[in-house]
């Protein structure tokens, strides 16, 4: 079973994003770069997988040079081989293009299953998985919390909550599924597979080696643009309802929920 | 680009180092890095989430995540990969150690032991039979080790130990008896490394395995702190040790003893570090939330410098510790783990740095009860009740102080190594003081201040080796042989002697930063290097003034107090500016902030 995880860098979760001034973007500078948490699940998953039928995990990054960090912690983890796609023409590029890039990048590899975040935490948008798959030609199976691959490997079912309830979907292979919250428990990076990972092969792939046209890539290829980036508005200090008695705290504080709140 | 260089241990007080010859957490390679993440992310995942428990003994949950652990390689990451372990640098093990040191002491305890002083002497001094024998069950958590050297009459004096080892007839085996006092670990140990004196007199160390008959341990003790680990007495009655489990030679069990608490030393200065990132996310995190009179007790000027001193003295020791690991992979480089010298040789090496360990051990178990302390008073109140994190760390961080030799002993230490250094030629320390004086006497000291971001700082340090070098050379001049007797001024000596390495640590990684990321990115070092810089110089002439005031009198005190002062110069900068923009810079972050791994 041969199993591609596409891999996004973002920003550590707990970073503090300043807006730069051309109100579009992000200051990128003092920013710890970390594997897409959701993208965890779906190496994790693949080298479950791998574990139990063979075969090879191969991780594909996508932007600049630091890309490689991420990818060399998927190949600690125990991935074999990782790609990254690196070019200055993909800066700013949407996700419709990064799914063409990685569709260029894939598509000669020998795969059963992808596996893709259900979203990067860093811009929401959710989409590059279920166009990467179209772009492939291939099923797509979005918010998997539980991946049954059939003994014979020749099918996969998913499971995806559904308000309380649980949707399972069977495909045949090849199919993208994409990762959520629940799916495993990521493990650690080991010291062996650290120092393993250094000697693992790494690709490097421009967009001409890829037979891309760079034009249709970066902020001119855009087919969404982003207009405006505003802070969420800076919260207002709390509260004390003053009152001796609770009764008069509850008075209180319906009349201001009434006459200054305005929700009752 | 010049390369890293060896330097001998103690040089740092003769020679003027330059940042490229030096390595500073800026340096870590990716892979170091890569294994600080998988450390760091171990930590939140297994150790942060069991704060709580990890704070009460409980030995299953410690053994567990030892296990845990050793999955991981973390046990055995020192450990040649022939016994099973990774065979790591001591910048990578170090880094490990940071980022585990996080306030729990259940695992800290533990894992310290394990992989220090319970499993190094094996890995240094360990035949290959016992190193087969032992270390891949260490590595792999199957045995809990323990070390066993304290006694109940010795403590400090430990090589003056009552244990006895006597010898059996058919020589055989050794028949231990004697007891050893506050021994971590020992609830739980499978394995102690322990000494006894062999023939009243011959100090030896010994490999002993606690289901051995005669193998006891008395009560759980109540401690201050480190709640969430194992003291207990181990007491040795008639206990039959086979001949192979003599660890190194009979009679040469201090050089067991004392290269292992070596490494445990500055070891723990890797522990302090970690610890006090922690604990200044904590603070800041609380500082920017609690408010007093009418607004965030962060914006207040006091706190602001509280904050700015916790970074800063985080920031000189992660810089020592570092440039110390690194000082000891070259030390080691090019010595086959898989020979049979390899532990010798290790321990030779690592005996040359033994005065840089002890600094470190003495730095950071300082600088993490400083931070501790600072932050229970930013809490204010809630710092002081149970249940906060805080309040457990202060009582933690006290025991730093006191084992792996205490400070005071290690101060002793540091003078004593720079002496015997000096006077085996290894350092060529009376040269060195010999020119100094002379040169003083024409010695004139600039006017003006240097020229560029610090310069001013590299002058200074310079100048406090040579304060301190000169208060050595008088003081043995003085007392020759008798120095050791004069306790006071060694602690004096060795006290200018570790603020030089903290200084010089922190100027040379700022001035490595500057160099190769430019003014605004080193801000925050520079201003961290200037702020410290200019606190612990007046500190060196102060004391060195107190070493002259002690040892000499009359005319002779005046020539010293005047050389002294053409030397220590400074024009004192507005450090409060940059403890407000150290304060102001990390209080967005809420994370301790000058290293990216
Ligand atoms: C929680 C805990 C865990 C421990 N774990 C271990 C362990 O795993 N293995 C182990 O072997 N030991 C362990 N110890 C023991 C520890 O290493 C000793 O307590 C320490 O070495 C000090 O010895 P002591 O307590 O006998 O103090 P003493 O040696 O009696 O010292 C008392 C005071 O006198 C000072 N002093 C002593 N000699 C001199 C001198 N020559 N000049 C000036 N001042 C001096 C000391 O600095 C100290 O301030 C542990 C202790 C504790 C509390």
């Amino acid at each position: 079973m041969n199993i591609v995880v596409c891999i996004k860098q973002v920003p550590d979760t707990e970073t503090q994003i300043k807006i730069a001034s051309d109100n579009k973007s992000i200051v990128t500078d003092d920013i710890k770069w970390v594997m897409n948490p959701y993208d965890e699940f779906g190496v994790e998953e693949a080298l479950r997988l791998k574990e139990k039928f063979g075969g090879e995990v191969t991780v594909v990054g996508l932007g600049p040079k630091r890309v490689t960090e991420s990818l060399r912690t998927a190949l600690a983890m125990g991935a074999d081989k990782a790609v990254l796609i690196t070019d200055d023409a993909l800066e700013g590029s949407d996700s419709l293009a990064v799914a063409k890039a990685l569709a260029a990048a894939i598509k000669d590899l020998e795969y059963d299953l992808i596996f893709t975040g259900q979203r990067g935490v860093d811009d929401d948008m959710g989409v590059a998985g279920a166009s990467l798959a179209e772009l492939l030609g291939i099923p797509h199976v979005a918010l998997a919390v539980k991946v049954e691959v059939a003994e014979d490997g020749k099918s996969v079912k998913v499971h995806r909550p559904v308000e309380g309830q649980t949707l399972v979907i069977e495909s045949g292979l090849p199919v993208l599924i994409t990762a959520q919250k629940g799916l495993n428990e990521p493990r650690y990076a080991s010291l062996p597979g650290i120092m393993k990972a250094k000697k693992k092969p790494l690709d490097e792939k421009s967009l001409s080696d890829l037979g891309l046209d760079s034009a249709q890539f970066g902020q001119e290829g855009r087919k969404v643009k982003v207009l405006e980036l505003t802070p969420p508005p800076e919260r207002a200090a709390g509260k004390i309802v003053e009152g001796e008695t609770p009764q008069e705290k509850a008075a209180e504080l319906a009349r201001l929920l009434h006459e200054e709140a305005k929700v009752i | 680009m010049a390369k890293e260089k060896l330097f001998k241990g103690g040089e740092f007080l003769i020679t003027d180092a330059l940042p490229e010859e030096i390595f500073t957490p800026e340096d870590f390679t990716s892979e170091q890095k890569m294994i600080a993440q998988s450390a760091e992310e171990f930590g939140q995942g297994e150790l942060d989430t069991r704060w709580e428990e990890l704070g009460v003994l409980d030995p299953d949950l410690i053994k567990s995540l030892l296990k845990k652990a050793a999955d991981l390689d973390f046990l055995g990451a020192e450990m040649p990969e022939i016994y099973g372990g990774a065979g790591l640098d001591k910048v990578s093990s170090s880094l490990i150690t940071e980022h585990l040191s996080r306030g729990t002491s259940g695992f800290f305890v533990s894992y310290g032991v394990q992989t220090g002083i319970g499993s190094l002497p094996l890995v240094l001094f360990g035949s290959p039979e016992q190193k087969k024998k032992y270390l891949p069950k260490l590595a792999s958590a199957e045995m809990i080790g323990a070390y066993a050297l304290t006694e109940p009459q010795h403590g400090s004096d430990a090589l003056g130990a009552e244990t006895t080892a006597v010898l059996s007839e058919d020589g055989k085996y050794y028949v231990l008896n004697g007891q050893k006092q506050f021994i971590s670990n020992a609830g739980f140990a499978d394995l102690f490394i322990t000494y006894a004196q062999v023939d009243g007199t011959q100090f030896t160390s010994f490999i002993v395995e606690r289901q051995w008959e005669g193998v006891s341990v008395d009560a759980e003790e109540e401690k201050m702190g480190v709640h969430g680990s194992s003291t207990r007495a181990v007491i040795f009655k008639d206990v039959k040790v086979p001949v192979e489990n003599v660890l190194g030679e009979v009679g040469r069990g201090h050089v067991v003893a004392l290269n292992t608490l070596n490494i445990g030393r500055y070891k723990l200065g890797a522990g302090t570090v970690g610890g006090a990132k922690l604990l200044i996310a904590e603070a800041v995190k609380y500082a920017k939330g609690r408010i007093q009179f009418g607004k965030p007790i962060c914006e207040f000027g006091l706190i602001k410098h509280k904050i700015a001193e916790m970074v800063i003295r985080t920031y000189v020791n992660e810089s020592m510790v570092y440039r110390t690991a690194r000082l000891l992979d070259l030390a080691l480089e090019g010595i086959d783990p898989t020979s049979e010298e390899a532990g010798k040789k290790t321990g030779e090496a690592l005996r040359k740095y033994a005065l840089e360990c002890s600094i470190n051990k003495v730095f950071g178990s300082e600088m993490l009860d400083f931070v501790a302390d600072e932050c229970v008073q930013i809490m204010g109140g809630y710092g002081y009740i149970k249940g906060n994190p805080v309040e457990t760390a202060y009582r933690d961080s006290r025991i730093n102080r006191i084992w792996e030799g205490t400070n005071e002993i290690n101060r002793l230490l540091i003078v004593d190594l720079l002496m015997r250094a000096g006077l085996k030629g290894e350092l060529p320390l009376l040269d060195t003081i010999k020119k100094l004086t002379e040169e003083l006497l024409t010695f004139r000291p600039s006017m003006e201040t240097a020229e560029g971001v610090l310069e001013e700082e590299r002058k200074m340090v310079s100048m406090a080796k040579k304060i301190a070098l000169l208060s050595a050379g008088a003081s043995v001049q003085k007392y020759m042989q008798k120095l050791a007797g004069e306790q006071e001024i060694v602690a004096l000596i060795a006290d200018m002697i570790i603020e030089i390495f903290a200084m010089e640590s922190a100027l040379l990684r700022a001035l490595k930063k500057l160099q190769k990321e430019g003014e605004e990115k080193a801000r925050i070092h520079v201003a961290a290097t200037r702020a410290y810089i200019n606190d612990a110089f007046p500190k060196v002439d102060l004391m060195a003034r107190q070493v002259f005031a002690a040892i000499s009198e009359g005319e002779e005190l005046r020539t010293q107090l005047m050389g002294l002062r053409k030397l220590a110069r400074y024009t004192p900068i507005n450090a409060i500016a940059l403890r407000r923009e150290i304060a102001e810079s990390i209080v967005p972050v809420a994370r301790y902030h000058l290293t990216r791994i």
